[in-house]
């Protein structure tokens, strides 16, 4: 087998706001089957990446395709196999949380079981009531629901735990992974690295609308910056050294103190230690080029 | 699912809606009613009104009753869907539906429904006050009934389309009130529904025969007023042949406008 078939598809894509450059030339892949997580800083062009391939925002330059089509001149056959969670929800909201899941999932030719869906994001015991009497992170959950209700194949998650509880959060996880089981595409983003961390498969970084670097969860940043870290006290203070064998460290350590060093700790980088390492990394090399 | 079967489901949904959101129905759907209790209370004692001397005369609250009728069919078209649509797209509820498999077409046959079905509920609780507790007595004849009917749908769907058209002039969702409601009001002013037509300045006439409310209220006057009354018109006669080409044309101007103003969103902004 060769590559797996692109879903989404994006070369040197350019958006600009009057003079304002919001997207600088930004290219990734996204897979059948497969969850990414574009990562960057507020105002980094997320969202209006997002809206591009969604076929809300128009696109200065560039090449896009999502599902073969591309996305300005998308119909409705090529929405009905969309899922949008857009960043700000927001609606009137008369209608209950059930009404609302029964209406749109009469818009779409496949759609998902409404009490299902409801189940799936936690809201059952607010099933019969009115939209805009839920509080910000049930509203959010119900963003979700409409976005998953047509059974989408592919899934746009613009920062959709935004409000969410830890449980909910959680729980939140857990339908993601049972989409991706049934085979869903998923374009997240997220300030929440943990949860990029526990559900993607690969990880776009950008900045300023321009690409910083992509990967699998486990290359993103290049080797050098997943050396973990070993940390210990000795009679100085505290102790820390960089390692690519921290175990052998660590028995030198034990071996040294003839007993447990104390509050010895290994720590490996995690994804969002870094995220902040390629973010910053990136804004020094901007400001070089500045000065 | 077909764009008429949403549409149905559209319109299900949408009148539901309507009737959750109480500025809706109080500032569109009552406010008929509401005037015409006020006019026929206000001048109950100032005696009947009649085109002439020696000519039949009636009450005034039965005076006033086809202009109520006019103007509910231009608040729950104009300034319903306006108001409405220009909050739709403000709150990001067009957005959503923008993302969806719906159909525009689906989305307006929603809208237009809603407005003939709370339009025809309007008519049909303001006739029924009128009748009963008001006691003005409506029309008996099959052909006044038949004229309010073409009428009435004539100008129901006119309205719709003109609100649709409308909710592009706000720019925002909370300016819409704002933009919207003086245009009605002084439509209603200057086209014959809280004055007397025949009494006001001929250029002010000649500005309302531009609008389509001008012609519903003449229309609905030729339906529930006596035929003397037909003495006091412009032309000394009802003219439904004039009533039917505005409010058809108005109608053609409203769909083309709809059709070349509408957007889901506003790309860009
Ligand atoms: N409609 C618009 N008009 C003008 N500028 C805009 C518009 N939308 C976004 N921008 C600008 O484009 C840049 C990128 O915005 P975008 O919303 O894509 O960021 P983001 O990465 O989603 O940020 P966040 O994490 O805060 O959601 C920002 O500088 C923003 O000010
Ligand atoms: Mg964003």
């Amino acid at each position: 087998m060769t590559e797996p078939e692109a879903v989404v598809r994006v070369r040197d894509l350019h958006k600009k706001y009057g003079h304002h450059h919001a997207v600088d030339g930004v290219s990734f892949d996204i897979h059948r089957g497969e969850t990414f997580a574009l990562l960057g800083p507020n105002g980094a062009g997320k969202s209006t990446t997002i809206e591009i391939l969604e076929g809300y925002r128009d696109r200065t330059d560039g090449e896009v395709s999502v599902l073969g089509i591309d996305p300005g001149k998308g119909g409705l056959a090529w929405k009905a196999r969309l899922g949008i969670v857009l960043q700000s929800g927001g609606e009137s909201g008369v209608m209950t949380v059930s009404e609302q899941l029964r209406h749109f999932a009469g818009l779409y030719p496949n759609p998902r079981s409404v009490d299902e869906v409801i189940a799936a994001v936690g809201l059952e015991e607010k099933a019969k009531t009115r939209i805009t009497r839920l509080s910000g992170g049930q509203r959010r959950r119900v963003d979700v629901a409409l976005g998953i209700i047509g059974r989408p194949e592919l899934l746009f998650l613009d920062e959709p735990t935004t409000g969410f509880d830890p449980e909910a959060r959680r729980d939140f996880w857990t339908l993601v992974r049972l989409l991706k089981s049934e085979g869903t595409t998923i374009l997240l983003t997220t300030h929440y690295l943990d949860e990029a961390a526990q559900l993607s498969d690969r990880v776009g970084v950008i900045a300023g609308g321009k690409h910083i670097d992509i990967g699998r969860l486990d290359e993103i940043g290049g080797d050098d910056a997943r050396i973990p870290r070993v940390r210990w006290r000795d009679r100085d203070g505290m102790r820390e050294r960089r390692t690519t064998e921290p175990g052998a460290l660590v028995s030198a350590l034990c071996a040294e103190f003839g007993s447990e060093p104390p509050e010895l700790e290994v720590i490996r980088p995690s994804l969002e230690d870094i995220y902040l390492r390629l973010v910053a990394e990136s804004q020094a090399e901007a400001q070089a080029v500045l000065a | 699912m077909s764009i008429v079967s949403l549409g149905a489901s559209r319109v299900r949904y949408e009148t539901v809606g309507y009737f959750r959101s109480p500025d809706a129905v109080f500032f569109t759907f009552l406010f008929p009613l509401i005037m015409l209790g006020i006019f026929t209370t206000a001048f109950s004692s100032s005696g009947d009104v009649s085109a002439g001397p020696g000519t039949t005369s009636i009450s005034v609250g039965a005076y006033y009753l086809p202009g109520m009728v006019a103007a509910g069919i231009l608040l729950s078209g104009v300034q319903n869907l306006a108001v409405d649509i220009a909050g739709e797209k403000g709150d990001g509820t067009l957005k959503r539906l923008g993302g969806t498999p719906l159909s525009p077409v689906s989305y307006f046959l929603g809208k237009i429904g809603q407005v003939f079905v709370t339009g025809i509920l309007q008519a049909g609780l303001l006739l029924l006050v009128a009748g009963t507790v008001f006691g003005i007595a409506l029309p008996t004849e099959l052909s006044s009934w038949a004229t309010f009917a073409w009428v009435f749908v004539l100008g129901i769907i006119t309205s719709a389309f003109l609100g649709i058209a409308l909710s592009a002039l706000p720019r925002s969702g909370r300016s819409a009130t704002a933009v919207v409601i003086p245009i009605v009001l002084i439509l209603q002013f200057i086209s014959g529904v809280y004055l007397q037509f025949y009494l006001l300045p001929e250029w002010m006439q000649n500005i309302a025969s531009i609008f389509p409310l001008k012609w519903m209220a003449q229309g609905m006057r030729a339906v529930f007023l006596p035929e003397d009354f037909q003495a006091l018109e412009v032309g000394g006669s009802w003219d439904l042949g004039a009533v039917a080409i505005a409010l058809l044309v108005w109608l053609v101007i409203g769909l083309v406008l709809s059709r070349l103003t509408f957007r889901w969103i506003r790309k860009d902004a």
